[in-house]
């Protein structure tokens, strides 16, 4: 691991610096985790009195259950959706405001503050705009002849905490592939203009390519996203329903456990969100920005 | 620009416009319906246009709140969100730049394992180790404080990659000269290191403090007393009413209140906000 040239030779010093944040992780991050693991291999009895080291039995149990898989298959659809969504919404509004130049700031501005707006808001604005009894979208709906209610259609839960989940994520996005588009060299765009490439051509043989380190760094952080920042949302408008139409990995786990206070299975739920989570963060730090470079 | 064209200009500002409208456009109609009058939103559909009645919500929701929601004031919620996301920003930064220090300035035992014990924070975000944190912040007396909101939050492995590849490109001329004229390394880091860092721990203030903010779940575990409630989990319950009892117009001056503070430190720390925001994820 890389240091200076020039050190200080301290003993204690950088220990004692180092302490702080040390003592905070093993208390609070790791010892839960380990905490996690274990429990995920206990099952308690329904009193809390006595628990026995049951093996995989917990994790066997979940991956017969089928709520279980169908949250995992929800979960998969969420975060697909609202990926491919902020992205691409994201990635149109990035190119256009990369296109014009005196606005471009004003633009921007209008454009990123929602990444400050914390998730269970967001889903409350949505949850309020698409009230069935007052909420504008449902009247607009209705002039189509399309009855909204997400209170008894899953369906239509599902694409409220999508749009709501979507909706937070495209500032985010937004900045990263402006920054993206920024750091490609005009020539490149210019000479492929002189060969007689129109900007949609340019856009899709040149700018499109060069911007894949960007689009799969931002891939990866908004799965992430997708599946762990938007407990919130979910908590904050359907709580997982109706009929579990919206209960995805996440709200599962905190909805078993600590509602349920079905403890084995939700730690179990832990230690799989766990290995995502690990997983994620490999592909991130391992591939990212080497594989995808031109 | 490399070349001019009118029409593909014209079709750009009016993508720009709808975006803009549609990222603007739940916010425009929850400040509407938090200036309406009561009782406004018992049938029909929300108006589009402001009602007479935003003084006295935003004053009702201040100084008394939703009482029968049982949410306290919402000043009292913001002066909590206010010291929660401070005490997190500062908590963070401190820590992580003090090992960062460690990290890079100096060479001691196990080095490398401090370095990966940081890492291993990224992956082990709160909501996949609910039930084990909240039981050892239960254990150490912390629920119903601000130290039991903050503590558990302000390690930091994003904060300290940020410090230590900054310290990588502080010249090592630097450290040399300040120990030929006897600094020690305090000297080195107060006098030297923190007045170059000053950039960046202004952009990543700017994004612990959001984050601090809008922490959701965590506030949610730990405060079962109201005076602890923070503004973003306040509103929940608030909002979970209004669905039995249509008082959006407090809702939603609440959910304005809420958002504000970030939103405008977003907005008017642009710079800072993206600088931290982009390099805090490289």
């Amino acid at each position: 691991m890389q240091t200076k040239r020039t050190i200080f030779s301290n003993r204690a010093l950088p220990i004692a610096l180092i302490a702080p944040q040390l003592v905070i992780t093993l208390i609070f991050f790791i010892w839960p985790a380990l905490q996690a693991i274990r429990s995920s291999f206990e099952r308690e009895d329904p009193f809390g009195l006595r628990t026995s080291f049951v093996w995989f039995q917990n994790y066997t149990r979940l991956f017969a259950d089928p709520t279980y898989l169908s949250a995992f298959g929800r979960t998969l659809l969420f975060a697909t959706a609202v990926t491919v969504l902020a992205m691409a919404f994201a990635l149109v509004l990035a190119a256009a405001v990369s296109r014009v130049m005196r606005s471009a700031n004003a633009y921007t501005t209008l454009l990123v503050w929602p990444y400050a707006v914390a998730p269970v808001v967001a889903g409350i604005l949505w949850w309020f705009m698409f009230n069935p009894s007052i909420g504008i979208l449902p009247y607009v709906l209705g002039q189509f002849g399309i009855t909204w209610n997400h209170r008894t259609s899953g369906t239509d839960a599902m694409v409220l905490v999508v749009i709501a989940a979507t909706w937070k994520q495209i500032s985010y996005n937004f900045l990263f592939f402006l920054a993206g588009l920024q750091s490609i060299p005009n020539a490149l765009s210019e000479a492929a203009a002189i060969d007689g490439a129109g900007p949609f051509k340019r856009f899709f043989t040149i700018v499109l390519p060069l911007l894949s380190p960007t689009t799969f760094f931002l891939l990866i952080i908004n799965v992430n996203y997708a599946m762990f920042d938007t407990f919130g949302i979910i908590d904050g408008t359907t709580s997982g329903g109706p009929n579990q139409a919206t209960n995805i990995l996440v709200y599962k786990v905190y909805a078993d456990g600590f509602l349920g206070l079905n403890i084995g299975s939700s730690a179990a739920q832990s230690v799989i969100l766990m290995l995502i989570v690990i997983a994620l963060v490999f592909v991130q730090f391992r591939f990212v920005e080497r594989r995808v470079q031109y | 620009m490399v070349e001019n064209r009118p029409l593909l200009n014209i079709a750009t500002h009016l993508v720009l416009i709808i975006g803009v409208a549609i990222v603007v456009f739940p916010v425009y109609v929850a400040f509407i319906a938090s200036t309406q009058a009561p009782g406004t939103f018992f049938r029909g559909v929300t108006p589009l246009l402001p009602g007479p009645a935003m003084i006295e919500n935003y004053t009702t929701m201040l100084t008394d709140g939703m009482s029968t929601s049982g949410a306290p004031p919402l000043w009292l919620m913001l002066v909590n969100s206010t010291w929660m996301a401070v005490i997190v920003t500062v908590g963070k930064i401190s820590i992580s730049i003090l090992s960062a220090y460690a990290i890079v300035y100096f060479r001691f035992p196990l080095r490398a394992l401090c370095f990966w014990i940081v890492f291993v924070t990224l992956m082990l975000p709160v909501e996949v180790r609910i039930i084990p944190t909240f039981a050892v912040v239960s254990n150490l007396g912390l629920l119903n404080s601000y130290l039991g909101l903050t503590l558990p939050l302000i390690a930091s492995a994003t904060a300290t990659f940020l410090f230590r590849q900054f310290f990588l490109t502080v010249p090592d001329e630097l450290t040399e000269a300040a120990r030929v004229d006897g600094a020690g390394p305090v000297k080195f880091f107060i006098d030297i290191l923190l007045p170059l860092s000053r950039t960046n721990i202004a952009a990543l203030s700017v994004i612990m403090f959001i984050y601090g903010w809008v922490q959701y779940l965590w506030p949610l575990l730990v405060t079962t007393d109201s005076r602890y409630y923070t503004v973003v989990m306040g509103i929940k319950r608030m909002a979970a009413y209004a669905d039995q009892q249509p008082q959006w117009n407090l809702v939603m001056a609440a959910v304005i209140l809420a958002m504000l503070p970030p939103v405008l430190i977003v907005i008017f720390m642009q710079r800072l906000f993206v600088k931290g925001l982009v390099e805090t994820e490289k």
